[in-house]
């Protein structure tokens, strides 16, 4: 039962990482669309956390954290060619 | 355990569709980043906290060693997710505003007006 509580998180999530794709296709400036990515980036990182529930799997978490700290690295160097200084 | 963890979905599902919707109804970055950002981070923080109650209810019941392991690993998760995402909202919005983005209706900018008197400043101690 309370696996179905899980499973509807993960459905609701998942459609919010897709609808942020919009923001990312259509924002004006370079910057807002490095927001939308570290947005769906932090969506998939809650999806991940759902499904090591889901699974009973410790390897998703691992996975997660792995995740984050990829996506922390790849915020940054966006950030770094914004400025200009790459 | 149902009624603890559905309650944690539910607010972490609402703070996550809030950060979402902000990313469409702010007018510029730095207000977009502030709404995604945070109201994000709570969110999956709380999604946490759900499978962290999930698995202390099923460890309590089983007694199986893995669902401390799952505890374990989901905190250094929350802990990994915390320090990254407002360190690289802060190095996103530095980026946009040494890039020449202004807010939204903005008519001083008042931070750049500070970063030239101290560069002056600096220029002549040096």
């Amino acid at each position: 039962m309370t696996i179905m509580i899980f499973l509807f998180a993960a459905t609701v999530v998942a459609l919010l990482a897709i609808g942020v794709v919009g923001r990312l296709a259509a924002g004006p400036t370079v910057p807002d669309r490095a927001v939308a990515l570290d947005t769906m980036n932090t969506f998939v990182i809650s999806l991940m956390m759902v499904f090591a529930a889901v699974y009973d799997s410790v390897v998703m978490v691992d996975i997660a954290i792995v995740y984050a700290a990829l996506s922390f690295v790849g915020t940054m160097f966006f950030a770094r060619f914004i400025e200009g200084e790459v | 355990m149902f009624i603890i963890v559905g309650i944690l979905i539910l607010i972490g599902l609402a703070f996550n569709l809030l950060g979402a919707i902000s990313l469409y109804r702010f007018p510029d970055v730095y207000t977009r980043l502030h709404g995604a950002t945070k109201c994000t981070t709570f969110g999956t923080l709380f999604t946490m906290f759900a499978v962290v109650a999930y698995a202390l209810g099923r460890l309590v019941m089983t007694g199986e060693a893995r669902f401390g392991v799952l505890i374990i690993h989901s905190a250094i998760a929350a802990f990994v997710l915390l320090i990254t995402n407002a360190t690289g909202a802060h190095a996103l919005a530095r980026a946009a505003h040494r890039s020449g983005i202004l807010p939204a209706r903005a008519v001083v900018d008042r931070l750049e007006e500070y970063d030239e008197i101290r560069a002056k400043r600096e220029g002549a101690q040096a």
